[in-house]
């Protein structure tokens, strides 16, 4: 059985290496559908943050316990309970952002990033690289919704968080703030992460 | 003899092995001690959760017994305008329905009401706003105070374009759903993909019409906060 990562190697993969969006194409509903403005965006960045890294260590502090056939439901208690938790105080401290997010919230549960990420970490790894793995998931899905949002909004609406940041001439390409543009914007930006993956690793190598 | 033993043991231990305690105890544990936090959480915030439900109710009141610019303006020009709430019960057979309501006046006249009502969508039950003048001849306005209907098809009910057709129609006849265009004075144009949802709030309106038709008066009405 090979070696798992330690945890440091968890958190760094997370960013970008094993980016959840852009290199296991994992969780692409809120993906796309809060990718809008970059306020929802990173609102939702913070909530999958919070759930994720509670999940992670819970489950990875009793994963001693876990019976294979029954690891799946017990994941989605712990993910169900946290994102209650999230959704309420989302509802009593940020109301209007949680109308706006609605049904994206509750749906946090069945995240395949978190789901994935209990499975294939956190039930294995001790609590410190679960905690290393779940931030550095978290951020790298943070990292994905931004930059799909901050595209998204500047060109559809010539603002970034309310900030003018194209001149007033530009007309605002509406397509880009509604559901084709996440889609448009999704798909240039992964080919691009994909074209410089390419090429970085074709380059030849130096030393060799 | 020993034979004996070996099975039995092997026995009891596989009894315990399949039993359902042994198989669930760590996701009845969990279950519990989950629910116990989660009811801690919705102690210590509902009441926030509830101002917050109830200061948007309230910003929404004006505009829709008035529409959306003359609420603006009244807004704008400080018309003093007074918001009461109450309730309103209504007696079905053995079953007595409550409707949360608010009473909008300007001095003595009564502009008209705002009912909160709640049925049944495709997804969860959806809650609403109706706006009414004071007969409860004429739907003002509409607002969707709460659903889970599916985003980018039944959400779309609360999208002010489609919820605006409510406003200014008569309630003689209860509103029907169609799908194509009609120029008929009860219908309602379905949301596109998503005729249960359209549906579901048309019901909502025509039950609550129903109900509180001809029932909102001084005796009828309770005013102050009650359920």
């Amino acid at each position: 059985m090979s070696k798992l990562p330690t945890p440091s190697e968890r958190f760094i993969q997370g960013i970008l290496p094993e980016n959840p969006v852009y290199r296991q194409l994992l969780g692409l509903c809120p993906t796309l559908a809060v990718t809008n403005g970059l306020k929802p965006a990173l609102t939702m960045a913070v909530a999958v943050g919070l759930v994720l890294l509670c999940a992670n260590v819970i489950v990875s502090l009793i994963r001693d316990l876990l019976k294979p056939h029954l690891r799946i439901v017990i994941f989605t208690l712990t993910i169900a309970t946290f994102v209650t938790i999230v959704d309420q105080v989302l509802s009593a401290y940020m109301y209007q952002m949680s109308k706006t997010l609605g049904p994206y919230i509750p749906l946090i549960i069945v995240n395949c990033i978190i789901i994935c990420r209990c499975e294939v970490c956190a039930s294995r790894q001790g609590p410190l690289a679960a905690a290393g793995d779940a931030v550095g998931q978290s951020l790298g899905f943070g990292l994905a919704l931004a930059s799909i949002a901050a595209v998204r909004e500047i060109l559809g609406t010539g603002m970034l968080l309310g900030i003018p940041m194209l001149p007033a001439a530009w007309p605002p390409w509406v397509i880009m703030v509604l559901p084709p543009g996440a889609f448009l914007t999704f798909g240039l930006l992964l080919a691009g992460v994909n074209w410089i993956r390419a090429w970085r690793t074709n380059r030849p190598q130096r030393g060799n | 003899m020993g034979k004996t033993v070996k099975n039995s043991s092997i026995l009891s231990r596989g009894c315990f092995q399949n039993s359902f305690l042994a198989q669930a105890w760590l996701v009845i544990v969990l279950a519990v001690s989950f629910g116990t936090a989660l009811a801690f959480v919705q102690i210590s915030l509902s009441e926030v959760i509830a101002a917050n439900k109830l200061d948007e109710t309230l910003t929404q009141v004006p505009a829709l017994v008035w529409g959306e610019n003359a609420a603006q303006y009244a807004a704008d020009i400080n018309i003093p305008l007074e918001i009461i709430p109450g309730t309103v019960s209504v007696k079905k057979g053995q079953k007595t329905t409550y409707y949360p309501l608010y009473r909008v006046s300007r001095g003595k006249v009564i502009s008209g009401w705002v009912v909160k009502a709640r049925g049944q969508g495709y997804a969860d039950n959806i809650e609403v706003l109706i706006g009414v003048d004071p007969d409860v001849e004429t739907i003002t306005g509409l607002f969707i105070l709460e659903q889970k209907e599916t985003p980018g098809l039944g959400n779309k009910i609360t999208f002010p374009a489609w919820r605006e057709q409510f406003a200014g129609r008569k309630t003689a006849k209860p509103f029907v759903v169609v799908k194509e265009k009609s120029t008929a004075s009860n219908t309602i144009d379905t949301v596109t993909g998503a005729t249960i949802s359209s549906r579901s709030v048309a019901d909502i309106v025509n039950q609550t019409v129903i109900d509180i038709k001809g029932r909102l008066t001084s005796q009828t009405v309770h005013t102050g906060e009650g359920q």
